[in-house]
């Protein structure tokens, strides 16, 4: 009998947002809900901030009343009387061999600090995107200018292997526009071996020419040789990480196979083992007579090491990447070596980043272990001239936190970037 | 339509013979026989699973087949690299999910193979580009990245891109199965007028509307063979075989 | 159109080795193959000629030799008349040992944490951040090193538990705490005591067998046998029982304070107890991190999903969120158990006799024989390693998700 309700609808004027409720949140309320919400809760929470008390309490005086101007161990004890102190005049004392090492010349500390700092502006354009691209060009400069600085000797040597670099990079592009990728390559090589075969003669009689005092590579130590052979270890093996990836990931089964055995060997075994080779047995297998810095061998066996992890690292890159990018790049007409230069790689690169980034860090708490090869690295200093030497023997707390908050600092920051990084990446590709 | 057919030259674009490929085991093209004129607009549809797309990935060799013969524009299809090469040059191809590269610009994908493969100067590919965005009406989104473009406009970047490279023969791989609804429109515009245009082309695709509208021919697949062709009206008209009936029914029931 | 170019069978021609995609890869990796092979005869033709210029070649009979040295832990019978093969299976046994005990406990510890980390209590979860991230950011050798000198120079000298001025006293009169090392009670296995140890075993066994079975009982007629109890009750029961009957066949020795040390007991050194700490406690940061991954990578549609079946939390996380997250889980922790392994051979750094001290250490210092020694370290880790990577394989195929 009665119709049926109306069910037609029209609002013609939206209705204005209106403010929330009386103050949802407060600091007892967050408080409750989170740090007491059960028995449970409570219980943990109490206990947890009983502990961290206790631990500052026990700290903090003794960091506080730290002593800062003696010269021995047995000073400090005489200053501070029975007190609870640290004594933090050994940084002070010994802060230079801390960061630079034993027996590197004291009038050329200005040299490596020089190249600390032009680290840091040359990192900084790969590292921010938002920076103007031309400041590229003093990342390039950045590795023969360190050279020059940290091993001293004529300008003339980085001068003549950048031009190697520089002239072998542009005969492989016009060769590669013209003829071929390969040809383009054996080019390269070619007209590098050249200039470096020509720029030895020269560098020869010209030993003089803009030369700085030349340092040792053995007189390296201290927090320089862990920053040292960290860049240059995770420079170099990114090179030939992705060479490795790309060959374990091929079709042809000898490359795949070559690849495979080497990247599962050197993670199967600790770097100490390659650390001891590089010490006792590497020189063996170089032409009789070659004499190459312990340096220089630990340079070659960590950036074999490196290059294994960042070669999975960037495997797993290549196959997160759609089976589709491959195919179209196919069905384009590219070749391989163009479809990897253009399409795959600066693709798989920019996944793998946080990998590579992690790779790295682990890599640069890794340099410690030269430590272990008698190498005066930040922990060998430690244990070495500085907690054998008469004035400082029996202290160990005050050094061991100075190089875990050193280790801290620069690991946490690159960590903090790699995930800063890896924010904006998400946000990139959407 | 009657207009459709006059574009078809005698010119033989395509000749499959007797092609065979197996996936392992799994014999997944069986006896397949396909000649395709020049100026010809064909549709393969299909249950999923039936091959269509592995035949049309064998014709520009992203897929090997292990029996039988493809020859494009008189080029046999064979394991030389430069016949290869030659051939995918002449062939363009539209995937289902674009496959744009997402680190380039819109202008960048477009530019890419011209630049590199028929090694054209970077100025002339670059008006190239711009005229083919224009055809598939998106040129004001040369300098963007394909992430902030829209899925319909990202496949018609994505026929742009083929068509810089001036291919003679287009393939489809289901170009709309990807996209909501209100997109496909666009894209399908963009095929019917590169098909007024004379192009030839081979497209697999679920889109019925657009068969019946632009193709030749109607092919229908299932379990790796051909079962049944025929032109458009009679194909979905008077259909001959059991399967096509049944699945014409399943298409077009809903 | 021009006629067809070519046909299959025009005959085989030299450009074809580069051209046709068939015998492309071939010469591809026949190029490969020859320059490896080059390489390799390169270094090796150097090393033979610089060992012969040292007086020096590959020869194993140092192996069967008198090692000459002492191992200070010795899990295995040894005395420094034994040859250089005994003692480097001790320090392999020493490795395994230090890694086993490293690996339990810092998968114990990375648990915990990784769970706790994921606290809503804000002041554990911060707590939690704080351990991960100090941990993970400071190489391991300084961990080592630190609680090493720690624990020298803050634990009491086993004199001061003397007499009746004592400074220090033992746990429970059981465990004594000293700068020495640990010395905990050892196990006396008297006549009857591996009867006892089967019938433990056979309880577990036991009790694995009953939750199976309750399980089945609810499948088949919806009735739910309460297992928590019984299950305790299986476990602990047989085994006290028969302990008992046979006479306490397991007994204790104690250490006890003689002379300037304790004897008697179990010593474990203090180069052990700071390996094996700093590994776990380094290692459980990574682990933590693994943990909070894998359960933050299960979305939060699965728990809904699963509440919303009106599935209570704790049956939630058994049967819908920890499946999942151990998939995710369990091969990063694997790799984590192959890092332990490989961070052992640290050691040296402390004087712990493993593998690499002995091998690599002492016996390739005495007899000069470098490239046999690492060949054989580096050959013990490798298959720790490849079965370690084994295991995960196989688990990782069993776990896989089957997709179409």
């Amino acid at each position: 009998m009665t119709d049926s309700p109306n069910i037609s609808f029209v609002r013609h004027v939206p209705l204005p947002p209106s403010p929330s409720p009386v103050a949802q949140t407060g600091i007892i309320k967050w408080m409750r809900e989170n740090l007491f919400s059960s028995i449970i809760n409570s219980i943990l929470t109490i206990l947890s901030i009983f502990f961290v008390v206790k631990m500052v309490i026990a700290a903090a005086p003794w960091a506080w009343n730290g002593v800062w101007t003696t010269s021995s161990l047995r000073e400090c004890r005489e200053l501070l009387g029975g007190t609870t102190g640290a004594c933090w005049s050994v940084l002070t004392e010994r802060w230079n061999q801390l960061v630079f090492g034993f027996t590197y010349p004291k009038s050329e500390y200005w040299r490596p600090t020089l190249a600390f700092v032009l680290l840091m502006a040359s990192v900084a354009p790969v590292l921010f995107s938002r920076l103007p691209r031309k400041l590229l060009i003093v990342s390039a400069v950045y590795p023969f200018v360190a050279f020059w600085l940290i091993w001293g000797g004529t300008i003339l040597t980085p001068i003549f292997v950048g031009t190697a670099l520089l002239a072998a990079y542009f005969s492989f592009v016009k060769m590669e526009q013209h003829v071929s990728f390969v040809v383009g390559l054996l080019t390269g090589l070619v007209v590098a071996v050249a200039v470096v075969y020509l720029g030895g003669f020269v560098t020869e009689v010209q030993a003089g020419f803009i030369a700085l005092e030349p340092v040792a590579s053995r007189d390296m130590g201290g927090f320089m040789l862990n920053l040292i052979l960290g860049t240059i270890c995770v420079s170099l093996s990114i090179p030939l990480g992705i060479i490795l990836a790309l060959g374990r990931q091929s079709n042809l089964p000898i490359i795949k196979g070559i690849c495979v055995v080497f990247i599962e060997f050197i993670r199967g075994v600790p770097l100490i083992t390659l650390l001891f080779v590089a010490n006792v047995v590497l020189s063996y297998f170089f032409p009789p007579g070659t004499n190459l810095d312990l340096i220089l061998r630990v340079i070659i066996m960590i950036t074999l090491f490196s290059s294994a992890y960042i070669a999975e690292v960037i495997r797993g890159g290549l196959a997160a990447l759609p089976r589709g990018q491959y195919e179209a790049a196919d069905s384009l007409g590219l070749d391989y070596p163009q479809a990897m230069r253009l399409i795959i790689l600066p693709q798989a690169l920019k996944i793998s980043i946080p990998g590579i980034v992690n790779v790295a860090v682990g890599l640069f708490k890794d340099t410690t272990l030269v430590s272990v090869i008698s190498m005066f690295d930040l922990v060998g200093m430690i244990r070495g001239p500085i907690g054998s030497s008469t004035a400082w023997t029996g202290i160990y707390w005050e050094l061991y936190v100075f190089a875990i908050l050193l280790f801290f600092v620069v690991c946490y920051g690159i960590s903090q970037y790699s995930q800063w990084l890896e924010r904006q990446l998400r946000t990139d590709h959407n | 339509m009657a207009e459709a057919q006059l574009q078809v030259s005698d010119e033989v674009a395509i000749s499959i013979q007797n092609m065979n490929k197996w996936f392992g085991s799994f014999h997944v093209l069986i006896d397949i026989d396909l000649t395709v004129q020049r100026g010809e607009r064909i549709v393969i549809c299909g249950p999923s699973g039936s091959g269509k797309s592995t035949l049309i990935r064998c014709i520009n060799a992203l897929e090997e087949h292990q029996k039988g013969s493809i020859t494009v524009d008189g080029t046999l299809l064979s394991s030389d690299v430069k016949n290869i090469d030659t051939i995918r040059s002449e062939v363009g191809m539209c995937f289902q999910h674009f496959n744009l590269f997402p680190h380039l610009t819109i202008l960048e994908n477009c530019t890419l193979a011209p630049i590199w493969v028929r090694k054209t100067p970077k100025k002339e590919a670059e008006e190239i580009a711009m005229h083919f965005l224009e055809k598939v009406k998106i040129p004001e989104q040369a300098d963007k990245y394909p992430g902030q473009l829209s899925g319909g406009q990202q496949q018609r970047v994505a026929i742009a891109r083929s068509l810089c490279m001036k291919p003679r023969i287009m393939l489809f791989d289901e170009p709309t199965s990807a996209l909501d609804p209100e997109m496909i429109k666009e894209v399908l515009d963009t095929m019917i007028e590169l098909a007024e245009d004379g192009m030839t082309m081979l497209c697999v695709t679920h889109e019925m509307g657009f068969a019946r509208q632009v193709a030749n021919r109607v092919i229908f697949m299932d379990a790796g063979q051909i079962i049944e062709q025929n032109e458009p009206e009679e194909f979905f008209n008077n259909p001959q075989s059991e399967r096509t009936k049944l699945f014409l029914s399943q298409i077009l029931g809903h | 159109m021009s006629s067809p170019t070519g046909t299959e069978t025009s005959g085989f021609r030299l450009s074809m080795l580069i051209n046709d995609t068939r015998y492309r890869s071939l010469t591809f990796q026949a190029i490969a193959l020859i320059a490896l092979i080059f390489a390799i005869g390169y270094l090796v033709s150097n090393l033979f000629s610089n060992l012969s210029q040292a007086g020096l070649n590959i020869k194993w009979e140092f192996f069967t030799d008198t090692a000459g040295y002492d191992i200070n832990q010795m899990p295995i019978a040894y005395d420094n008349q034994m040859s250089h093969g005994r003692a480097s299976m001790v320090g392999a046994v020493n490795t395994l040992i230090v890694a086993f005990l490293a690996c339990v406990s810092a998968t114990v510890l990375g648990v915990a944490a990784g769970v706790l980390r994921l606290s809503k209590n804000w002041v554990v979860s911060k707590i939690m951040a704080v351990y991960v991230e100090a941990f993970r950011n400071v190489p391991v050798l300084i961990w080592i090193l630190i609680i090493f000198l720690v624990m020298s120079n803050l634990l009491p000298q086993p004199r001061e538990f003397r007499g009746d001025a004592a400074t220090s006293s033992m746990w429970f009169d059981m465990v004594a705490f000293t700068n020495r090392g640990i010395y905990v009670p050892s196990l006396i296995m008297g006549s009857g005591a591996w009867t006892v140890i089967l019938t433990f075993l056979a309880s577990i066994a036991g009790v694995i067998w009953f939750r199976r079975h309750a399980t089945k009982v609810l499948f088949d007629t919806g009735r739910m046998i309460s297992t928590f109890l019984p299950s305790i009750g299986v476990l602990i029961v047989p085994t006290v029982l028969m302990f008992f009957i046979l006479g306490s066949p397991i007994g204790l020795e104690y250490p006890e304070l003689k002379g300037f040390n304790f004897k008697g007991g179990l010593h474990l050194r203090l180069s052990l107890i700071a390996l094996w700490f700093a590994l776990a406690i380094y290692t459980g940061a990574f682990i933590a991190e693994n943990v909070r991954a894998g359960i933050q990578a299960i979305s939060s549609g699965q728990t809904e999903a699963a509440a919303a079946l009106g599935l209570w939390p704790g049956k939630v996380m058994s049967l819908i969120v920890l499946p999942q997250a151990l998939r995710v889980i369990v091969p990063p922790l694997i790799s984590q158990y192959l890092n332990i392994t490989k961070n052992s051979s640290l050691a040296i750094a402390v004087g712990y006799m493993d593998i690499t001290g002995t091998l690599g250490g002492i016996t390739l210092n005495q007899t000069g024989r470098a490239i046999e020694c690492i060949l054989i370290l580096m050959l013990f880790y490798l298959v720790i390693s490849l079965s370690i990577s084994a295991i995960m394989n196989i688990y990782n195929n069993t776990m896989k998700l089957q997709e179409r």
